[in-house]
């Protein structure tokens, strides 16, 4: 009877084993999957082209121009070049045609059933006149030929997607994906709720170990961990209405809106992690070692200064970098705070776009599998990689 | 402690594609633009109270996931706030499916600024400049020497493509424009922001802004923005509400857009301060997008 019992505990042990590791495994794979996902949708964007898929411009072949770049490209549709010498045409003002303009022309009758007029229609436009860009679908396209040419396609390049200061993924004929200003956008906020976060926190870590009596320990440190509790959107609305009129009135701004606010609400998001971890570092140090400092006759200061700090060095690190890890990938918060103006930030008194607040705000919008779709998930490569970067040296550095 | 978070979560979406994936023929199902979103919920409720057997889910998401939900037969009705757009319509085309077009409403968009602000007045023209960079200062408009802080709405709005294509005529925002994420945050910024401009819907005006008065005939006529004057379309910022249905599904959507386009149903309109589409129209009023 006691034997039976032994191999049926036996059995269930080993079950309980193989599904722990199993669902190790799966969730490994997941994730896998997940980062596969991610680069794969992302780096499909160099492989779309630069004007919108299934779209082409087209011009007549009277004019010399063959190859227009995409910022060109805006700038002709936006009216900001409006001659053709600009581009090394003719002097001649250029005219932007789109395929809705033909709708406001010709009555719908003329079209045919199913539009199969409408590439005729279009030829006699651009034929009729030299000076003419026009942004069709290719399906519809008027033949190419003697009168028609069509501007050679080219995908969207690396260069541009890191090295471009504009960001207008909506734009048509040409949508701008440049990164740096989100990239150095993120990067600036983080940095500065890591300045503000940083001391202030390790403050109150010092304090709750070393200073603090019990009973404010007692009551501070659930306090200071509800912190962590409150979703960000309250944080952001707070950040609104309260932070950012207060910083616009004490720096004198035009605008509220700025990477220092956003620096700052993630900052007060930020603490939490930080303070805890970092407590928890301080309060590892031996008893034996204080005790030995205080007795060999140090203050409580340098006890602190010259004994738990060094011995809690790389918690603290590790508690800064967990941090930086949160005030990076936050996103609710920061889209309500920040402007969300996607510029190069000079001062931090200006507004600036974060990457996760670009994600959140496009994506629902973005057409599956389109360039736009394919940009926001390189975005979140890059955010990835920057996390992964973080999350590696702080386990580098806490195993110190 | 993360992964577990992370699996929960994973068990959640999968549960969601499930039941996502799970059809149910006899509900309808309603989905696209988060501007049309509450109007639809309230016809629903009034719906759902005159018939209580019918089933109707309603969910937003913006007026192109409507389109595309519709388009791979996920759903019966796209609420849109715009038209279709070309190549959705060549999308749909191309899979063989016909789809029908219905005007539910109209929704009006007020050009608001700071309470502080003296300028009352501004043209079609001066807003463009204003909101693609090439007028910066108040001053050039006839107001105060402040900085003009154009902010605009997130390109996923349905508001953002109308303004553009009504206001801006297709141009562009200036780069690196101030983008809400909500109508509600557009309001509070332009409210604590002196030299503000942006832009909200009709229903969400209030006290905390100014709406300015728009000429669209170079500055002849100035219009207020009011339930009134979008109602007779004398002022121009006027945009209709659709909802797409595939035809061949006519029988089965029939009864709830004759419920919203009934007095009733136009009633719900009025009330969530949208513009019936029944007003009187000058001129041809199912086209009517296009000022």
């Amino acid at each position: 009877m006691m034997k039976r019992k032994g191999k049926y505990k036996k059995v269930m042990e080993r079950g309980t084993e193989r599904l722990l590791s199993a669902s190790g495994a799966v969730t490994g794979i997941v994730i896998l999957f997940i980062v596969i996902f991610l680069f794969r949708e992302g780096i499909g964007l160099f492989r779309s082209p630069d004007v919108e898929k299934g779209y082409a411009l087209y011009l007549n072949t009277k004019n010399p121009v063959e190859q227009l770049t995409p910022y060109e490209i805006k700038q002709i549709f936006d009216s900001e070049i409006t001659s053709w010498d600009q581009l090394g045409g003719p002097n001649k003002a250029i005219r932007p045609y789109r395929v809705d303009d033909i709708f406001k022309e010709y009555p719908e009758e003329e079209w045919g059933d199913h539009y199969e007029l409408l590439s005729g229609k279009l030829e006699e436009v651009i034929k009729s006149d030299p000076n003419i860009i026009a942004f069709l679908p290719q399906r519809y396209a008027p033949p190419v030929g003697a009168d028609i040419k069509e501007l050679p396609a080219k995908n969207i390049t690396i260069a541009g997607f890191f090295g471009g200061k504009e960001w207008l993924p909506t734009a048509t004929p040409s949508p701008l994906f440049g990164a740096l200003p989100l990239i150095s956008g993120t990067l600036l906020v983080s940095f500065l709720a890591i300045l503000i976060a940083v001391p202030l926190s390790l403050g109150v870590a010092i304090f709750l170990s070393e200073l603090a009596t019990k009973k404010t320990r007692q009551v501070l440190k659930p306090v200071i961990e509800l912190l962590a509790g409150i979703p960000s959107v309250v944080y952001g609305f707070f950040g609104l209405v309260v932070l950012s009129p207060a910083i616009q009135k004490i720096f004198h701004l035009p605008v509220g809106e700025t990477a220092l606010t956003g620096g700052m609400i993630l900052a007060i998001m930020a603490m939490p992690t930080i303070i805890s971890v970092a407590e928890d570092a301080l309060d590892n140090t031996p008893r034996a070692l204080k005790e030995a400092s205080l007795a060999l006759g140090a203050t409580k200061w340098q006890t602190i200064c010259k004994v738990v700090f060094p011995y809690a060095s790389s918690g603290i690190v590790a508690a800064m970098v967990l941090g930086i890890g949160r005030a990076i990938g936050e996103t609710m918060a920061v889209l309500m705070v920040t402007g969300n103006a996607a510029v190069m930030p000079v001062t931090p008194f200006e507004s600036v776009r974060t990457i996760p607040a670009t994600i959140a705000a496009e994506l629902g919008e973005a057409p599956a599998g389109g360039a736009h779709y394919q940009a926001l998930f390189l975005l979140g490569c890059i955010l990835f990689l920057i996390t992964t970067m973080t999350t590696v040296i702080a386990e580098f550095v806490s195993k110190k | 402690m993360e992964k577990r978070a992370f699996k929960k979560a994973l068990f959640f979406v999968v549960a969601f594609m499930l039941a996502a994936c799970s059809r149910d023929n006899s509900s309808l199902k309603i989905t696209g633009s988060d501007t049309v979103l509450p109007l639809t919920q309230k016809e629903v409720e009034v719906y759902m109270r005159r018939s209580p057997e019918s089933k109707i889910s309603v969910t937003g998401g913006g007026s192109g996931v409507g389109i595309a939900a519709l388009a791979e037969g996920i759903v019966d009705i796209a609420q849109a706030s715009r038209k279709m757009k070309f190549e959705e319509i060549l999308k749909i085309g191309s899979k063989g499916i016909a789809v029908e077009e219905i005007v539910i409403a109209y929704d009006a968009l007020a050009v608001v600024v700071n309470n502080d602000n003296v300028i009352s007045n501004l043209t079609r023209e001066q807003l463009e400049d204003i909101f693609t960079g090439k007028i910066q200062n108040w001053k050039e408009v006839g107001g105060d020497d402040i900085k003009i802080i154009p902010y605009s709405r997130e390109t996923s709005s349905g508001t953002y493509e109308f303004f553009k294509e009504h206001v801006l005529e297709n141009k562009n925002y200036k780069n690196g424009i101030l983008s809400m994420p909500a109508t509600g945050a557009m309001i509070q910024s332009v409210s604590q922001t002196r030299g503000a401009i942006g832009y909200v819907g009709l229903a969400y005006l209030d006290k905390a802004v100014k709406a300015v008065h728009i000429s669209y005939d170079s500055g002849r006529s100035f219009v207020e923005p009011s339930f009134e004057n979008a109602g007779n379309r004398s002022y121009p910022i006027v945009r209709p509400l659709y909802y797409y249905y595939l035809t061949a599904s006519e029988s089965k959507v029939d009864p709830f857009i004759r419920f919203v386009r009934s007095d009733e149903g136009q009633q719900a309109v009025k009330q969530l301060g949208y513009i019936p589409f029944t007003q009187p129209a000058p001129n041809n009023d199912e086209k009517k997008g296009e000022i």
